[in-house]
């Protein structure tokens, strides 16, 4: 009895040393380039979009800016897909992808706007990061970048400082309890090394000085669909789901220099829990916290007006008349018609214009005594 | 002619001179500063010793109770003594910055004839009845009535009753020490309709440091100037179930009195909505012994994401919403019950989740598959489920049960499901919560403006700091008269003003201007020019020493 006692007590306290205390969770995912030859960072993005659904974060909590051009791109040969694995195995663009920035409005400035909150009011909700202080964030970044700057669209960079103030007004705003920040470019670890509000867990694909490589050409689409880092941490993401206990340790050993040619580095001092406490389904998934509810409150049954309701609502329903969709297209009759008879209008000015032309010449060449047999 | 020609060069290398030192004379007393008056970046001037001041801010929050004294209810001598007023004050011992003070000022008086008329009826509902002040209480008062030891207006052995409106029954003593045995069983009487220690914790939770991961302090929702309430109707099998509820009717006659009961903490909207073919995220696993179906509360958390994305709750308004689902199982699942941890089936079929909503499993009625075909026509009882949402939306605002002291009666709730003190507690608590909020974000905001010199401070942010600033004095300054209404009121302007001044778009006007950028802008300007006068500085200074040392040497 004791033991069972003890067991429950120890388990009850490893759950709430467990948890992180967030109650929702958020995904900003950001692809900083366009034009075909970048296919591949859509394709990580959209990949990272599509675990993270899967894994339970809906579209209301997704925040995806996305360039939007690969799948109706004129030199794509399959147009509306995005494929993540050569052999077409896999199209990520699918039918409901949500995409909240696209095309031109991926910018530093948008960026920088969702992530602190300073939008104009006119922003639309599902353009807002309407996160709070039981928020855990999911920040991922993929593109060109170099040491302590990402490029955004070919036109303009953020710089590791920009992004370390905006996640320290974040922090002031306490819009967030604890950021997981993954970035997949060329020198990635020196986008984080300025970090210095506390909750943030970063994770990047190659340290400074070297590039992250593309994985795999695809020979009938032309370009390279992935990204190393990012294809084995989805390859990692594949066996997670939303009852998983794996933790950030094992997140921090995917793709080793083996397999991806480049370091890839994390930083974890400014977070509080240790990573291995870390479940991944606190950042990639949205488990929530319920409770039964055991209590109810008594209500008087007011029978008289229910009763008159009920019966109002059976009347109303006999007179409702069957629906049937109003006419839309008489396509009958357009197919039997005649073709209508233009009415005639008068030639226009350049046809006047052209005759009086031609008609001056002939008299002019040949006299005007040729009039005669004319009219 | 050659000593002209010296002269003449001699009054060139001169003017030289001073034009040079013209030069660097403009361009460093008028260059200089007007270069850096006109790239600074723009600060309208801000309150900031006003800003830290709040830091330190203590708020007193004051009760006001009336204790009426009927004939019997203390010894004569103590009634000779009427009227007068106690003030009793307390600190509220919580890790916050702010010092919170609660103060319960208790004004003695003798009662009325007809209030002693009232309190020598039969039972208690008896006496509420007749009680009623003419007008309304004002927001956070109490009255509270003392009656004789032995007066039969409670049950035998109860010491204290508390009523749905802010009144409450204690009884009295015939002892020396009558008045402060009385005083202090009113202070806790009055504690549990008011204030106490844990209401406040669960206000000033997210700002207090994480020691207890308790539950409570998680669920209710954060304080806003307006909710959004919706209620799901989730239909997976309409082939076989053609459910109808009436939900118009519930909303008017139970939602709207108790939202209309708590109009003052917030503008509420409700709309309703039926989705077809929506399923739960989760197989429910049959149990053979009571042949029904169960979730088990593993498998809770997982039911409300896929439903989520369909209930097209963002698209509504920019406030806070609350989802209230009802979901009508499939045939081929029915009857589903939701198991708790013990494996028991939940009495109400419902679960909730903090911050978001609640669901609720309504099982058909088997009698009703025997006689007809499908789809078969199922009325929802809207007053089971109406008591279930209530009691949850109760819950997900943070109406607690309060803390009764020992042998004291709770009065069963008014029709609405939100007595009047329970109002004034969540009132209290978002009061305190709202100053909190906005203490903090304008300390943010000063803060921010310290570290990051990039950020720019119009006008109008700056107008509205000082707005939020002064309502939060003034919030400050109700709660320490009693006032709670006015105060909420104040605490809220306080919140938008801060609100709007740390989101506003402006403040994010400078980008692209870190400090080493600003090199790579500026030299190409200032190099060229700054060179030729500095060297010729140099020079001069050179020549200049060097005459001393000549002029030196001669003498």
């Amino acid at each position: 009895m004791w033991a069972s006692f003890i067991c429950w007590w120890t388990q009850d306290q490893a759950e709430q040393f467990f948890r992180s205390g967030h109650t929702n969770n958020w995904a900003v995912l950001v692809c900083t380039s366009r034009f075909w030859f970048n296919y591949r960072h859509v394709a990580n993005t959209l990949s990272v979009y599509r675990s993270v659904k899967r894994l339970g974060i809906p579209d209301s909590h997704i925040v995806l800016m996305l360039a939007d051009d690969m799948a109706c791109n004129p030199r794509n040969p399959k147009p509306a897909t995005v494929f993540s694995h050569k052999n077409m195995e896999l199209n990520v663009y699918g039918d409901d992808v949500e995409v909240d920035y696209r095309s031109y409005e991926v910018t530093v400035e948008n960026f920088l706007r969702v992530l602190t909150g300073r939008i104009p009011p006119s922003t639309p909700r599902s353009k807002r990061l309407l996160s709070d202080d039981r928020s855990n964030i999911l920040i991922y970044m993929t593109g060109h970048g170099g040491n302590g700057f990402l490029k955004f669209q070919d036109s303009e960079e953020i710089t590791n400082i920009e992004l370390a103030d905006a996640f320290e007004q974040m922090w002031q705003k306490r819009r967030y309890n604890e950021l997981l920040f993954i970035i997949d470019t060329c020198q990635g670890a020196s986008m984080y090394e300025r970090f210095y509000s506390p909750n943030i867990m970063a994770l990047a694909s190659s340290q400074v000085g070297e590039d992250s490589l593309s994985h795999q050409p695809d020979p009938a689409i032309g370009v390279h669909l992935m990204d190393r880092y990012t294809f084995y941490v989805l390859e990692f993401l594949e066996e997670i789901n939303p009852d998983s206990q794996t933790n950030m340790n094992d997140l921090f050993q995917v793709c080793p220099k083996s397999l991806c040619v480049s370091t890839p580095g994390h930083r974890t001092d400014l977070f509080q829990r240790d990573p291995k406490n870390v479940l991944i389904t606190d950042f990639f998934g949205s488990v929530r916290k319920v409770e039964i509810t055991t209590e109810t409150i008594s209500l008087q049954r007011d029978s008289g007006i229910m009763e008159s309701s009920h019966e109002e609502g059976q009347r109303d329903e006999e007179l409702m008349e069957p629906l049937k969709y109003a006419e839309q297209l008489p396509v009958a009759q357009i197919i039997h018609q005649k073709p209508k008879l233009k009415d005639w209008h008068p030639p226009g000015g350049f046809i006047l214009g052209l005759w009086a032309l031609i008609i001056m010449v002939f008299f002019k060449t040949y006299g005007i005594k040729h009039m005669k047999f004319i009219f | 002619m050659a000593a002209a020609g010296a002269a003449a060069t001699d009054l060139e290398v001169v003017r030289g001179k001073r034009a040079a030192l013209f030069f660097a004379a403009v361009a460093i007393v008028l260059g200089l500063p007007l270069w850096w008056k006109t790239t600074e970046t723009y600060r309208a001037s801000l309150p900031y010793s006003e800003i830290s001041e709040l830091n330190a801010l203590q708020l007193r929050l004051r009760v006001p109770v009336t204790v009426v004294f009927t004939r019997e209810s203390v010894p004569l001598d103590d009634q000779e003594k009427l009227p007068f007023t106690v003030v009793r004050e307390r600190e509220i011992p919580l890790k916050y910055k702010m010092k919170i003070k609660c103060r319960f000022q208790k004004a003695y008086r003798r009662a009325f004839d007809h209030e002693e008329e009232a309190l020598s009826s039969g039972n208690v509902q008896e006496a509420e009845a007749m009680l009623t002040v003419p007008q309304e209480q004002a927001e956070g008062s109490l009255t509270m009535y003392v009656i004789s030891e032995r007066s039969s207006l409670l049950p035998q052995d109860t010491m204290s009753y508390i009523g749905p409106k802010r009144t409450a029954v204690v009884r009295g003593i015939m002892h020396r020490e009558a008045f402060n045995i009385i005083g202090r069983r009113i202070i806790q009487v009055a504690q549990a309709m008011s204030l106490t220690e844990d209401v406040l914790a669960a206000a000033l939770a997210d700002h207090l440091p994480e020691d207890k991961w308790s539950s409570d302090k998680r669920r209710p929702l954060k304080s806003s100037l307006g909710y959004e309430i919706t209620f799901s109707l989730l239909n997976p099998d309409p082939k076989s179930h053609s459910v109808h509820w009436d939900i118009e009717g519930a909303v008017r006659q139970y939602v709207q009195p108790f939202l209309n009961a708590l109009s003052a903490a917030g503008n509420f909207s409700v709309d309703s909505q039926i989705l077809y073919y929506a399923m739960l995220g989760v197989n429910p696993r049959f149990d053979p012994t009571s042949s029904s179906y169960y979730l088990d509360t593993h498998s809770l958390p997982h039911v409300i994401n896929p439903v989520e994305s369909r209930l097209g709750s963002s698209a509504a308004s920019l406030y806070p919403v609350l989802n209230f689902l009802l979901y009508v199982p499939e045939l081929a699942h029915s009857p589903l019950y939701i198991q708790d941890k013990d494996g028991a089936p939940v009495a109400t079929n419902a679960f909730h989740s903090p911050r978001w909503g609640g669901i609720m499993v309504y099982n058909v009625d088997s009698k009703a598959y025997n006689a007809s075909e499908l789809p078969v026509r199922v009325e929802v009882d809207m007053v089971r489920v109406m008591e279930v949402f209530l009691a949850q939306l109760r819950l997900l605002f943070g109406i607690a049960q309060p803390q009764v002291p020992p042998k004291c009666l709770l009065s069963g709730p008014k029709s609405e499901g939100l007595m009047t003190w329970e109002l004034d507690r969540l009132l209290w608590a978002r009061s305190v919560e709202n100053l909190a909020t906005a203490t903090t974000t304008l300390t943010s905001l000063a803060q921010l403006l310290g570290k990051i010199s990039n950020i720019v401070i119009k006008d109008d942010v700056a107008s509205e700091v000082y707005s939020a600033v002064a309502a939060v004095q003034k919030a400050a300054e109700e709660l320490a008269s009693g006032h709670l209404a006015s105060a909420f009121v104040a605490s809220q302007e306080a919140v938008m003003s801060s609100e709007r001044a740390f989101f506003d778009p402006s403040l994010l006007h400078l980008l692209y201007f870190p400090d080493d950028q600003k090199f790579a802008i500026y030299i190409p300007l200032f190099l060229p020019m700054a060179v030729p006068i500095l060297l010729s500085l140099v020079k001069i200074f050179l020549e200049t020493r060097k005459s001393w040392k000549n002029l030196e040497k001669t003498d």
